[in-house]
Parts: C-alpha cells; sequence; structure tokens
C-alpha cells in the first residue's frame, strides 16, 4: 500500500510517501513526480519518512529521471529516509548518484 | 525450520509475500537491516517471474519454500513459467541504467548483492531458483 501525498511549499513541491512501493504500485510514484514536472515544477523533494520498504520498481523510477533532470536543471532531493530504506539505495550506489539528506532543513539549504 | 507459500503470478500478491516473510522471518535473530535486504532479494526474483516469465497471469503460481540449515537460510523459488537463469544475466552498469532512462535491470543487481549463493535448475518443465544467506547464530 503506497499513499503519496503532494505539498507545495515556497516553491518546492514535496511528495510526503507513505508505505510501500513495490512493483503493483510504483507507477504511482512516477505518475506523482511527472505531475509535478508537468505542473512547473524546478525543485521535488521527496519525503520518505513514512516510506517503510522500496523495491527495484520504485528505485528504477528515481533511476529513470536522474539524466533528464540533469539536462533540464530540476532538483529532486530525498530526504528523512529510514536506516532500513537508506541502506537499499546505498547497496545500489545510488547514494552517490542522488542528493539524499537526512532531513528536510539539510534538503532545503542544500 | 520449515515454511512455504504459494502465491499467484500478479503483482498485487507480492505485498502477500512480504507479510510471509515477515512472519518467517520474525522467528530469527535477524537485524531490521538483514531482515528487509532478504525480503526484497527474494520479492525481486519473484517479480521478475511475475512480471517476465508468467506475464502476470493470475492463474498461475509461485511456490516459496524458506528452509533454515546451521548457518545459513535457503529461499526456494519455484515456477512452471519460461526458464530465466539470472546467472546468466549480465548485470548492467548503473551508469547504463541511468543513461537509458530504463526503470528495469535493478532488481537483479540487489539479488546478486544481498544473497551469498544463488543456484538456478529447470527439470521436467518447473524451474527452480535458491537464493542462499548465511549468517551467524
Amino acid at each position: 500500500m503506497l499513499t503519496i501525498t503532494t505539498q507545495q511549499e515556497n516553491g518546492h513541491d514535496i511528495l510526503l510517501l507513505k508505505g510501500e512501493v513495490d512493483a503493483s504500485n510504483s507507477v504511482i510514484l512516477d505518475e506523482a513526480i511527472t505531475k509535478a514536472v508537468n505542473d512547473g515544477s524546478n525543485s521535488i523533494l521527496v519525503d520518505g519518512a513514512g516510506l517503510e520498504y522500496i523495491s527495484s520498481a520504485g528505485l528504477g523510477v528515481f533511476m529513470s529521471y536522474l539524466e533528464d533532470f540533469q539536462e533540464q536543471e530540476i532538483n529532486l532531493k530525498i530526504y528523512s529516509l529510514s536506516d532500513r530504506v537508506y541502506e537499499v539505495f546505498k547497496i545500489l550506489g545510488l547514494d552517490q548518484l542522488m542528493k539524499i539528506y537526512p532531513d528536510k532543513i539539510t534538503a532545503l539549504n542544500s | 525450520m520449515n515454511h512455504q507459500l504459494k502465491i499467484s503470478c500478479q503483482t498485487t500478491a507480492l505485498s502477500e509475500l512480504r507479510v510471509f516473510l515477515k512472519k518467517t522471518l520474525a522467528k530469527l535473530q535477524l537485524t531490521d537491516i538483514d531482515q528487509l535486504q532478504i525480503t526484497l532479494a527474494v520479492e525481486e526474483v519473484c517479480a521478475n517471474l511475475i512480471i517476465h516469465s508468467h506475464q502476470c497471469n493470475a492463474l498461475d503460481y509461485i511456490q516459496l519454500k524458506v528452509k533454515q540449515h546451521p548457518g545459513k537460510l535457503i529461499f526456494e523459488i519455484s515456477d512452471k513459467g519460461k526458464a530465466f537463469n539470472m546467472l546468466d544475466y549480465e548485470v548492467p552498469d548503473l551508469d547504463k541504467v541511468k543513461g537509458e532512462k530504463r526503470k528495469g535491470g535493478l532488481g537483479i543487481i540487489l539479488v546478486k548483492k544481498i544473497m551469498d549463493e544463488i543456484e538456478f535448475e529447470s527439470s521436467k518443465g518447473t524451474n527452480t531458483c535458491r537464493l542462499i544467506k548465511w549468517f551467524h547464530s
């Protein structure tokens, strides 16, 4: 079960993830990011505090945007991941490819 | 310890798989991180089978057996679909995955990094993928 709540805050689009991302629902994450981009966002923040689990389907969604976001200068930042979920990003080396921060304040100030 | 689960070949069954593994692994002295990673590796193999070998046909099934041996856990995943031996699959480079903007290809990297041994066999129409995780009890 995954729910994504979108908030706008001082020019940032914040996606609050709650639950688990797997192959059955990663499309929800994909659509939420695409929607933010289509709405003209150039700063997407993903709040991972409520993210309990993510499989390669979800990680693949983030990966698929990295190249385009770099070209279009769209900022994608993730913050507040639990240790166990952050470890999964680390196994794949995504901690080196993506902007991941311990909390919202650090993410906003970076 | 010997536990088994049969799931239907649809991606919505993956949450059922996680509930089963959570319950099964809870009896062992695993860290939170190990528990999540083992669950993830088993799920990645099952998700691949469901999507690529069975095209999400809910009438097909995957069988999972979890066996505890001294110092190791064995996850045996069997199906009757098109055989896919991940040992023959060349793991893509992460930069390549990023460059091609594709969403797949990461699951097998995870399985290979998380598990200590992977075995595959196909006999009389049944494919079995065995994932082995060593641990210190």
